[in-house]
């Protein structure tokens, strides 16, 4: 069996790690644009703050491919998959033909029509090791960074360089920072907790006219600034499967076995679409585990093995200059909401479950309200009162709980 | 394959395993030395009620999400011991969001805190169950 991969990041690995798990001697091509051994994107941040390096950020071990046996062809791109010659042809116009194909070819930043944006002197994104790497060589003790997103990635990027810089403004289009992460409340905590730190945050608002170093922004005000970060959120990349006759959306459509519409071929990671259990419906997750988790559950399937994958849903944790936020699931439904010296619980539930979570700096035994949302637990079978303060087994039947605790059944 | 089995029904709510936990993974050759006046920092959780209490270690799941969710690839499966890696791990919590048993503890030194079994250790058996006077957490093959 010949498997090809196109990506080496987490649903990439992913897939090595199920493939392997069954299948010992198939021959594993990894191709990839980007050169740099597999690494783990969400660590940029953690590196130009200072607190990994090169070494440490790597996602698997430096024998990692020798140790899988795969033939990684790093730094080439692919241009083209011909399905009907079961071959993918890359940009030296060499081909690679493949029995079983996962395209893994994960999200790239969005860039929003700004005008004036080609005028500014520079402009970085936050998303590869590369654009890490590029940042800390420019940044200085003088530099001025204007952010364009209060969101993840922006946010995480404003830790990285705070101490490393003079100033720096997040603006959002959004009213509230993390937008797709926290409810208005928790947003107000975090916005404060950072504003406290002298970041200086400016939200409902973008830049209405870009130029070489300053921008206009649509609250009338004019912000100078030496780097602006594009940190508004990211796209699926499906241009070659999507030209290649494969159904998508917004990203690429999978099955729960993470099939694409074109046989033999998968998909797994920031680029699909994939079943989202919290609204029961295929969207877009671009989250770390549920690119390993897809990527896994693609591998073992492109063995010959069937497995589903249909437990994804909306996760973040999520430190920030030394809070730290977890949450899960959808916000709707009756909410259950604990404030108190600078921690924010709320939960989410209706039709006897939990549906949904966000804490801030209240996150010990966080998962178990995680494995609730995701197994369903009716919330008549605990004791939610007790499970409402805090997240324990306790809270579960007798039997369950012992169970549990004794490997009887696993949850 | 050896695993930690809890029996709620003998445990005294004493917290001992607290603290042989936290003393042998110190580091430290006197306990004294390790544990008084020493905000301890053990690899379980002991979990009470007015009715009930037991401790909870890491699983060591045949499938453990929290390895899969691992953002930075310090959690590992060695010899069917989930571990972690202090120096790899950011401290970003995803196994705290992920892990079903809440048995993965956050730590104020960076690193997550979990049981591994005491397999860094020379002894045979963890101290957890070495130390508990009323065998309410024991290891046994599965």
């Amino acid at each position: 069996m010949r498997y090809v991969i196109i990506g080496n990041s987490a649903a990439a690995v992913g897939a090595i790690e199920g493939i392997r798990s069954k299948d010992k001697k198939g021959s594993i091509t990894v191709i990839s644009i980007e050169s740099h051994h597999t690494y783990s994107r969400p660590l940029i941040s953690y590196l130009v703050q200072g607190k990994t390096d090169r070494d440490k950020m790597k996602y698997r071990p430096d024998s990692f491919y020798e140790d899988n046996n795969v033939n990684a062809i790093l730094g080439r791109r692919v241009v083209k998959i011909i399905p009907d010659m079961s071959s993918v042809i890359l940009d030296d116009s060499s081909a690679v033909e493949y029995d079983k194909l996962l395209v893994a070819t994960g999200s790239s930043p969005f860039m929003p029509p700004i005008q004036g944006l080609n005028d500014v002197k520079r402009v970085h994104t936050f998303m590869t090791l590369d654009d890490a790497v590029n940042l800390l060589e420019i940044i200085n003790s003088q530099s001025r960074v204007l952010i364009l997103g209060a969101g993840l990635i922006g946010l995480k990027c404003l830790e990285a360089i705070s101490g490393k810089v003079a100033s720096v403004t997040v603006i959002d289009l959004a009213d509230q920072v993390l937008p797709s992460v926290l409810d208005k409340k928790s947003s107000q905590i975090v916005k404060e907790f950072l504003e406290k730190k002298n970041v200086d945050i400016r939200l409902s608002c973008s830049i209405k006219q870009a130029y070489e170093n300053s921008a206009l922004l649509t609250d009338g005000t004019q912000i100078s600034f030496d780097i602006l970060v594009m940190a508004v959120g990211v796209r699926p990349n499906i241009s070659i499967l999507k030209a290649a006759g494969a159904y998508a959306d917004r990203g690429i459509i999978v099955d729960h076995q993470q099939h694409t519409s074109i046989k033999d071929i998968y998909a797994a990671g920031d680029c699909t679409q994939g079943y989202d259990m919290s609204i029961e419906k295929n969207r877009v997750l671009a989250l770390l585990p549920n690119a390993y988790m897809q990527g896994y559950t693609a591998g073992l399937n492109m063995t010959g093995e069937e497995k589903t994958f249909d437990t994804g849903m909306p996760m973040n944790a999520l430190s920030l200059m030394g809070m730290h936020i977890l949450s899960a699931g959808v916000y709707e439904g009756e909410d259950y909401t604990e404030e108190k010296e600078g921690k924010y619980k709320k939960l989410f539930y209706s039709q006897d479950t939990l549906k949904g979570f966000i804490l801030v700096n209240d996150i010990d035994c966080a998962g178990i309200y995680t494995a609730m949302i995701r197994n369903k637990t009716p919330l008549s079978s605990v004791d939610f009162e007790l499970i409402k303060q805090k997240p324990s087994l306790c809270a579960l039947a007798k039997e369950r709980r012992s169970n549990l605790l004794n490997g009887k059944e696993t949850w | 394959m050896k695993k930690i089995k809890v029996n709620e029904k003998w445990c005294l709510g004493c917290h001992l395993c607290e603290y042989y936990c936290a003393f042998a993974n110190s580091g430290i050759q006197d306990m004294v030395k390790a544990l008084k006046d020493m905000q301890i920092k053990p690899r379980l959780r002991i979990e009470q009620n007015d009715k009930i209490s037991f401790a909870v270690s890491c699983r060591h799941c045949e499938d453990p999400i929290c390895v899969k969710s691992c953002i930075s690839g310090a959690l590992t499966i060695k010899d069917h011991v989930v571990c972690i890696d202090k120096q790899r791990c950011i401290g970003c919590y995803t196994c705290v969001l992920v892990c079903p048993y809440g048995a993965v503890l956050p730590s104020e030194e960076g690193a997550v805190r979990k049981c591994e079994l005491c397999t860094s250790r020379s002894d045979s058996k963890p101290a957890c169950v070495q130390g508990c006077p009323n065998k309410a957490i024991e290891l046994v093959e599965v």
